[in-house]
């Protein structure tokens, strides 16, 4: 069985920089590639009663833009060279999901982007890159 | 939506330039309506020296059959509760999706208002100390009756070719009864469910919550408010108005954020103020306790005590309402007893814990200080006896109070608008037609005083008991199979714990 790696996107150039680093990393030793979109998302959150209708709508359009926007695009490309690519939209925190999705798809290596987030906005909302680092259990690259 | 603005400002304005002696004239106008809709609804019969109204009697009736025909279930149910709302039944697939405890939040913020703080100290006032034992009970039984109605909510809600879903009774009073062959009957039950909901939402929802915020704004400002009700009222409507048709989300959001911390906020000060009372503490308790079976000074004695608390409480906790069930009908899940099992924590949390607490900060008062209060009712009563140890209090409570108000207003304003689409079809005009008529009486509400307020949004509310609590009887037996069936699979271990 094919190694598998799973690269976290979210659109930005940091993202982008991680999938070819990925990608490279992929051809060489002929791995597979998991791109998970993972939807900032609490189950412990408040809303209205309005928002809660509409939910249901809101999330489906949120996977279609992830999926369209961002992992669509760079599948095709991937698929053209014959690297097996899967694709994946989730919601939940990005850390943790993203953790979650590796043991599913039994990947041996995570690519992430690094945002380059202030100090400040590290220290109050954590840094998604360095929570990965501390609590993965396989080898994580964070790509500048 | 700039027109609409450009409407109320002119509105505001030509209002501002008229004399305050419209607060006096519109409550000549209302007080004989007020009676009126009151004693028909509140149609009382007489039993042992007490009025028993006959629909408090229905509610109460529902309530006790419920939790015995459920099986105690919020006994039973309260545990595996606590655990849907953690979260440890979510299947991560359908993440992103209305969660548990968001379901939950939400019809919380509804009902924790105004009557929790205030409506409580109507309880004590009219029904003595004795009002809270039975208060706490209603809330105990209330919890059976949510389960029922909260789990047909789910079960029979209507998902939309695009996704969104509305439920709540006039979907399972509707359904419910067609599936038992009575389809005209159902159609009925529907409509009018939808039109009581509908009413309703303009008082227990609007003009009681208005009204009390007025209340508790003017007493803090010391008066400066007096005879400024319709300005109060403008501007709270205009703030109403801005979210729910000018869909600014950002106020609701905050608002919907800063009410479950306000909650832990005031049941903390609360529990201090209550502790800091402490040498009175037992004479509180043993005053509840004698009053719920004496009834002593209260008009009808114990029975008398029994009816204010049992009133009090479906006031507060929505209970055989069935407007809960229509916040709650928004969530993910296959199980619909999930959601009902949920449901139970609202009358808990919001009459077995809240109410109970605000009933023993009055009652520790009393025993202290017996007038304490003055001629404070309502919200008011309440805020003097915090005042007795925190000078301070009745400012941040006023906040909490205006931002429980505002919740509760919100909510209620969906639930009205349930109703109203359920009648007359999901049409854009349709609803800012609502919406409008909605912010008008949110004005309303802080002109008119707080006797004929109370009269009407009980009697509305009441009412709607009628073919909600008359549907959960017939429904009820499918709701017992759906709890038998669930907890059997939980036991036998078909529905496993994600985490």
């Amino acid at each position: 069985m094919a190694n598998k790696i799973l690269v976290a996107l979210d659109g930005s150039d940091g993202s982008k920089r991680a999938l070819s680093a990925a990608a490279q990393h992929a051809r060489l030793t002929s791995s597979d590639l998991v791109l998970a979109y993972v939807i900032d998302w609490s189950p412990y959150s408040f809303h209205t009663p309005q928002e809660l209708e509409e939910r249901h709508q809101r999330r489906e359009s949120e996977i279609q833009r992830a999926n369209d926007s961002v992992l669509n695009p760079e599948l095709a490309a991937l698929e053209a060279e014959g690297i097996k690519v899967e694709t994946v939209v989730h919601h939940g925190k990005i850390a943790e999901t993203l953790l979650e999705l590796g043991d599913q798809h039994g990947i041996s290596q995570i690519y992430i982007g690094r945002r380059g987030e202030s100090r400040v906005h590290a220290m109050i909302f954590g840094s998604v890159s360095a929570a990965l680092v501390q609590t993965s259990s396989v080898p994580v690259t964070v790509v500048p | 939506m700039k027109r609409l603005f450009y409407i109320l400002g002119v509105l505001l304005c030509s209002v501002s330039s008229a004399q305050a002696g419209i607060d006096d004239a519109i409550n000549a106008a209302t007080a004989p309506i007020a009676t009126f809709i009151g004693q028909v609804v509140f149609f009382k019969i007489p039993i042992f020296g007490a009025q028993l109204p006959v629909v408090v009697l229905w509610l109460v009736v529902g309530a006790v059959f419920f939790t015995f025909y459920m099986g105690f279930i919020n006994l039973r149910g309260f545990k595996h509760a606590i655990e849907l709302v953690r979260g440890d039944y979510a299947d991560p697939n359908s993440h992103g999706e209305v969660s548990h405890f968001q379901a939950l939040a939400t019809a919380v913020s509804g009902t924790v208002g105004i009557g929790n703080i205030g409506g409580v100290a109507v309880a004590v006032t009219v029904g003595g100390p004795g009002a809270t034992f039975w208060l706490i009970v209603a809330g105990f039984l209330g919890m059976s009756t949510k389960f029922v109605e909260c789990t047909l909510g789910v079960k029979y809600r209507k998902e939309f070719e695009d996704g969104h879903v509305s439920g709540g009774p006039m979907y399972y009073l509707r359904q419910g009864f067609s599936e038992r062959g009575m389809e005209g009957f159902g159609k009925f039950m529907g409509t009018f469910y939808a039109i009581g909901i509908f009413i309703g939402a303009l008082g227990i929802g609007n003009m009681f919550q208005s009204n009390q915020a007025y209340v508790q704004l003017n007493s803090v400002s010391g008066g400066a408010l007096d005879g400024l009700g319709w300005l109060v009222g403008l501007i709270l409507a205009a703030v109403v108005f801005s979210v729910i048709i000018g869909g600014i989300k950002s106020i609701a959001r905050v608002t919907e954020k800063i009410v479950p911390f306000m909650a832990v906020f005031y049941c903390l000060f609360a529990i201090i103020v209550i502790l800091m009372n402490a040498g009175t503490i037992p004479q509180a308790i043993s005053n509840i306790f004698t009053g719920a079976f004496t009834g002593e000074g209260v008009a009808g004695g114990a029975l008398g005590a029994m009816i204010i608390g049992f009133q009090r409480a479906v006031f507060s906790n929505e209970a055989g309402i069935g407007s809960a069930s229509i916040a709650h009908s928004a969530v993910k899940t296959d199980e619909p007893v999930t959601e009902g099992i949920v449901s139970l924590l609202e009358p808990f949390i919001d009459t077995i814990v809240i109410c109970t607490i605000t009933a023993l900060v009055i009652g520790t008062a009393q025993v202290a200080a017996p007038d304490f209060a003055g001629d404070a009712q309502g919200v008011a009563m309440t805020s003097a006896a915090f005042e007795r140890e925190f000078s301070w209090f009745p400012i941040p409570l006023a906040f909490a109070a205006l931002l429980f108000a505002f919740s509760t207003m919100i909510s209620w304003s969906y639930y009205g608008l349930k109703g109203w689409t359920y009648l007359f079809g999901e049409s854009e005009r349709g609803q800012t037609i609502y919406k409008l008529i909605f912010c008008a009486f949110v004005a309303l509400g802080c002109v008119v005083q707080l006797g004929p307020i109370l009269d009407i949004s009980d009697a509305l509310v009441f009412l709607i008991c009628v073919p909600n609590i008359l549907g959960l009887y017939f429904l009820a037996p499918i709701v017992k199979r759906e709890m038998n069936s669930y907890f059997a699979r939980i036991q036998s271990g078909e529905i496993k714990k994600f985490k």
